[in-house]
């Protein structure tokens, strides 16, 4: 019997390219073959491994929402060898994917609830899957509210997406950026994340808070919620561990005896706090 | 030993040190290199021919830094490493505290001048095997020692126990491990294995304090400590320096002088 | 219940030559310059008489320290992948001891608990193991502990205990009983010895259960930080170790065509869990450590029902500087 290679990537067409911010680039990302592209099914909060032939693999979470069909995006800094050479790549050009890997947001848990999604930085791509995955299920949902903050105006990932929201009356977005950050004309709130999140008076009644960021703002968003009566498992956040493999053989993801990359990458507070602090 | 145990405790009473560093007894009688923070953990040391190890390895990692200072049952070859860091600013003068033998006394080298003028007493000559050994590859012919080096080498498997044990591979970053650009392939292949050995010889050569550890480190048993053994051997027979013996040693390799033969740079 | 036969010396060396006739590969333990390397052999009489282990395990038959997982060719705004085939050798693993045997249900666990790695399976295939009972132990060895012994058939396709004359063969799985026919007449019938009596005796050394039941609760016990002090945190440990599995994945490329390659990889490395923006999960030698023995003995339990460590001791032989395995487990166990 012969088996199926495993580590084979698909090829993926790339047939758009944003600049989101300084560094910053979203692919939009087609499949080559129609078959692939007709099988393929992901669900949202899954990740993958995008890879830039001749330099290796990188993991990124899927961007774009399942309920888009016929390409997935992909989000990235370049920060090392493989996104710097994704970054090189100009439309038209080739590159891999492997997945989807890993668990999925619980959508269907959550609905009739309301939904806050926090953000900081260059953590907006994960959560963008599910706030659009969300959006084009609007009538699961009660209240949407989206928290997304960055270093500085500049560095607002999804800055159409955003103004689109924005304009909305079914999502309630509040943008921020660090003091210092801020341009003449902004219109957002100027601060750190937490303190925003804080003055909004949510009410952690029936509702769930979805929270992706830096370490940093992680660490000091929690008590905010813990403050507002959030429970861990209303909490929900996706961790990054870094892996090769994204198919539970490699062994560096690991948090505990939870592999990021099968039981993961997302988890709520309450599984978190039953691990050790690897991530 | 008595005396250094004695010595050892003295030290960690009066709190001149956080940790002596010697050597225990381990698996099978073997020696091991062994942390003392407690009197009891210091009545575990022992100093005898079969303790090989080179203690100076521990002094630039992070987490034995943070220990504070250590008092390091120092052989010749710790001492020459030790003065080596020094000379490439790893260390400060005043973190040094060596316990060295002389005779059956114990005596604090407490200064790289101190332990400057220890050494200068003792001669530690490479060991005659190894002399031996490099005396016949030499003889070979270039082909010959191609080959040797070849077959040596395809049983390295890239576990890095050379460089993690060598004292004078601190580089928080090694070359093996940057990817931008990826200067020698990760892998352990022929190529991989080659390039990393040569590599790590020349990133050697005028700095080698041969110790010889990196060779007595290897699980697989290859005489990789011959590669750097013969670097050091060529630039101290070029540049009239060899490592180990001073605090204030210029790196042959990166100082240029008027009176250098080479005059490519001028 | 296994068939039990005698195999003479005589009789080793004509199922030798059989195996080999039926184009196996035999690889068994052999003596060079002071190591015991596992090397390809002709005949029974090049085996070592005296190893109690091998430096390295046989496990590079079936996970090499390098393997192409794909290769490819790129023109611009186009690439052809080329899915890669394991070049598996059929292959005997003669001496390997009964630990090591063993081992290879470790790895097996990691490459199929859900995906199937073919690399690993298309090898796994073409092996067959004729372990030798351990007549022997050493202060390394401490297979009692983890649920081995010196005569443990787990893993063995053939199991063969030194007696008068050759061996006690227990022929074990059809794999074994593949060899077995190949030449039947080698196999004579067994003399009813009790290989308990020939087996090296070795003490148990710790409570392993006890040990994996309290490691969830020991993280931050300052036990670690002790142990590894010594570590110089270099791979030696997991790459002489016959269940060590975790590995890295490498381009190699020029601008045409390129190859992906899994590479050994260890979790004692700094590099090993850093992320590109310089956050290091495992910041420390000790975290290193913890992850290697939890890996092995709280990780593997809980997720494949067996432990990630045979007790066979290469680690703490390959060790430049002695971190005793069986020492650091039963300091913990009495912790």
């Amino acid at each position: 019997m012969t088996e199926k290679n495993i580590y084979l990537p698909y090829l993926m067409r790339i047939t758009q390219i944003t600049e989101e911010s300084p560094a910053v680039k979203t692919f939009r990302l087609e499949f080559v073959d129609e078959v692939a592209a007709q099988n393929f099914n992901f669900k949202t909060g899954q990740f993958g491994l995008y890879s830039a032939f001749g330099e290796g693999e990188s993991t990124f979470c899927i961007a774009s929402s399942p309920t888009r069909k016929g390409y997935i995006e992909c989000t990235f800094r370049e920060v090392g060898r493989v996104t710097a050479a994704l970054a090189d790549k100009e439309v038209g050009d080739i590159v891999g994917f492997r997945g989807p890997y890993g668990n999925v947001f619980p959508l269907e848990a959550w609905k009739g609830k309301n939904l806050v999604f926090i953000a900081g930085g260059i953590a907006l791509p994960p959560l963008r899957s599910v706030i659009w995955n969300c959006l084009d299920l609007r009538d699961w949902f009660k209240d949407i509210t989206v928290v997304y903050g960055a270093r500085s105006v500049a560095d607002l990932v999804y800055k159409h997406e955003l103004k689109e929201w924005n304009e909305r009356t079914d999502i309630n977005l509040v943008t921020t950026v660090d003091p210092g950050g801020e341009t003449p004309d902004w219109t957002g709130k100027v601060g750190f994340v937490p303190p925003v999140v804080e003055q909004l008076g949510l009410s952690a009644e029936n509702t769930v808070a979805i929270v992706c960021g830096p370490p940093i703002m992680i660490k000091l968003t929690l008590p905010v919620l813990e403050k507002l009566g959030f429970a861990p498992d209303q909490i929900f956040t996706t961790l990054e561990n870094r892996m090769k493999c994204g198919l539970g053989k490699c062994g560096r993801c690991n948090t505990g005896s939870s592999y990021v990359c099968k039981d993961g990458p997302v988890y709520t507070l309450a599984q978190l706090n039953e691990l050790p602090a690897e991530y | 030993m008595e005396a250094l145990k004695q010595k050892a405790k003295e030290l960690l009473q009066k709190g001149d040190v956080k940790a002596v560093l010697g050597y225990a007894v381990g698996t099978g009688n073997v020696r091991r290199p062994h942390f003392a923070r407690t009197p009891e953990q210091v009545d575990r040391l022992v100093l005898d021919e079969k303790c090989t190890q080179n203690l100076a390895t521990y002094l630039t990692k992070h987490e034995v830094k943070h220990l504070g200072k250590v008092a390091v049952v120092a052989l010749p070859a710790t001492q020459r490493a030790l003065l080596q860091l020094v000379a490439e600013r790893q260390l400060r003068d005043d973190a040094i505290c060596l316990l060295a033998m002389d005779g059956t006394e114990v005596k604090v080298l407490p200064s790289g001048a101190a332990v400057e003028q220890h050494l200068a007493l003792k001669t530690d000559a490479m060991p005659t095997a190894d002399k031996a050994m490099i005396e016949k590859l030499m003889a070979m012919t270039r082909e010959q020692r191609w080959a040797y080096w070849q077959q040596e080498l395809s049983r390295c498997v890239k576990c890095y126990a050379c460089r993690n044990s060598c004292p004078m591979c601190y580089c928080e970053h090694c070359t093996m491990d940057c990817n931008r650009p990826q200067w020698v392939p990760v892998a352990s292949h022929a190529l991989g294995n080659l390039e990393y050995h040569m590599v790590r010889a020349m990133h050697l050569a005028g700095r080698c304090v041969e110790c010889g550890e990196c060779g007595r480190a290897c699980p697989v048993g290859i005489p990789v400590h011959l590669l750097t053994f013969f670097a050091e051997e060529s630039t101290a027979k070029q540049f009239g320096q060899r490592a180990g013996h001073s605090t204030k040693l210029d790196y042959a390799l990166s100082t240029f002088k008027p009176d250098d033969k080479e005059t490519f740079i001028r | 219940m296994a068939d039990t036969f005698k195999l003479t010396h005589e009789n080793l060396d004509g199922l030798f030559a059989v195996l080999r006739k039926d184009g196996r590969r035999v690889l068994a333990p052999v003596d060079a310059d002071g190591r015991t390397e596992l090397n390809d052999v002709e005949k029974p009489g090049q085996v070592s008489k005296s190893y109690i282990q091998t430096i390295m395990s046989a496990k590079d038959v079936v996970f090499p320290k390098v393997e192409r997982l794909l290769s490819y060719t790129t023109e611009p705004g186009s690439v052809e992948l080329h899915d890669a085939e394991p070049h598996a050798l059929p292959t005997v693993l003669f001496g390997v001891r009964p630990c090591e045997a063993k081992a290879f249900g470790a790895l097996d666990a990691v490459f199929n608990w859900d995906y199937r790695d073919k690399f690993f399976n298309a090898r796994l295939e073409k092996m067959a193991v004729i372990g030798v009972s351990c007549t022997k132990a050493d202060d390394a060895c401490f297979c009692t502990s983890v649920g081995g012994g010196p005569a443990d058939t787990k893993g063995s396709d053939i199991l063969l205990t030194p007696i008068d004359g050759g061996y006690l063969a227990e022929v074990l799985t059809d794999k074994g009983k593949a060899i077995q026919a190949l030449a039947p007449q080698l196999f004579t019938p067994g003399n009813g010895v009790d290989k308990a009596m020939i087996a090296a005796k070795l003490e148990q050394a710790f409570d392993q259960p006890a040990l994996t039941a309290k490691l969830p609760g020991m993280f931050e016990n300052k036990l670690w930080e002790g142990q590894s002090l010594r570590c110089i945190g270099c791979g030696a440990c997991a790459y002489v170790c016959p269940t060590c599995v975790c590995f890295d994945i490498q381009e190699e490329a020029d601008p045409k065509q390129g190859q992906r390659l899994r590479c050994w990889d260890s979790c004692g490395f700094s590099m090993f869990t850093l992320h590109a923006s310089g956050h290091n999960p495992r910041e420390t030698q000790s975290a290193r450590w913890r992850q290697r023995i939890y890996h092995k003995f709280s990780t593997y339990p809980e997720r494949y029902q067996m432990l990630g460590c045979v007790g066979c001791g290469k680690c703490t032989r390959a060790c430049p500087v002695d971190m005793n395995l069986r020492e650091h487990l039963v300091e913990a166990a009495n912790a």
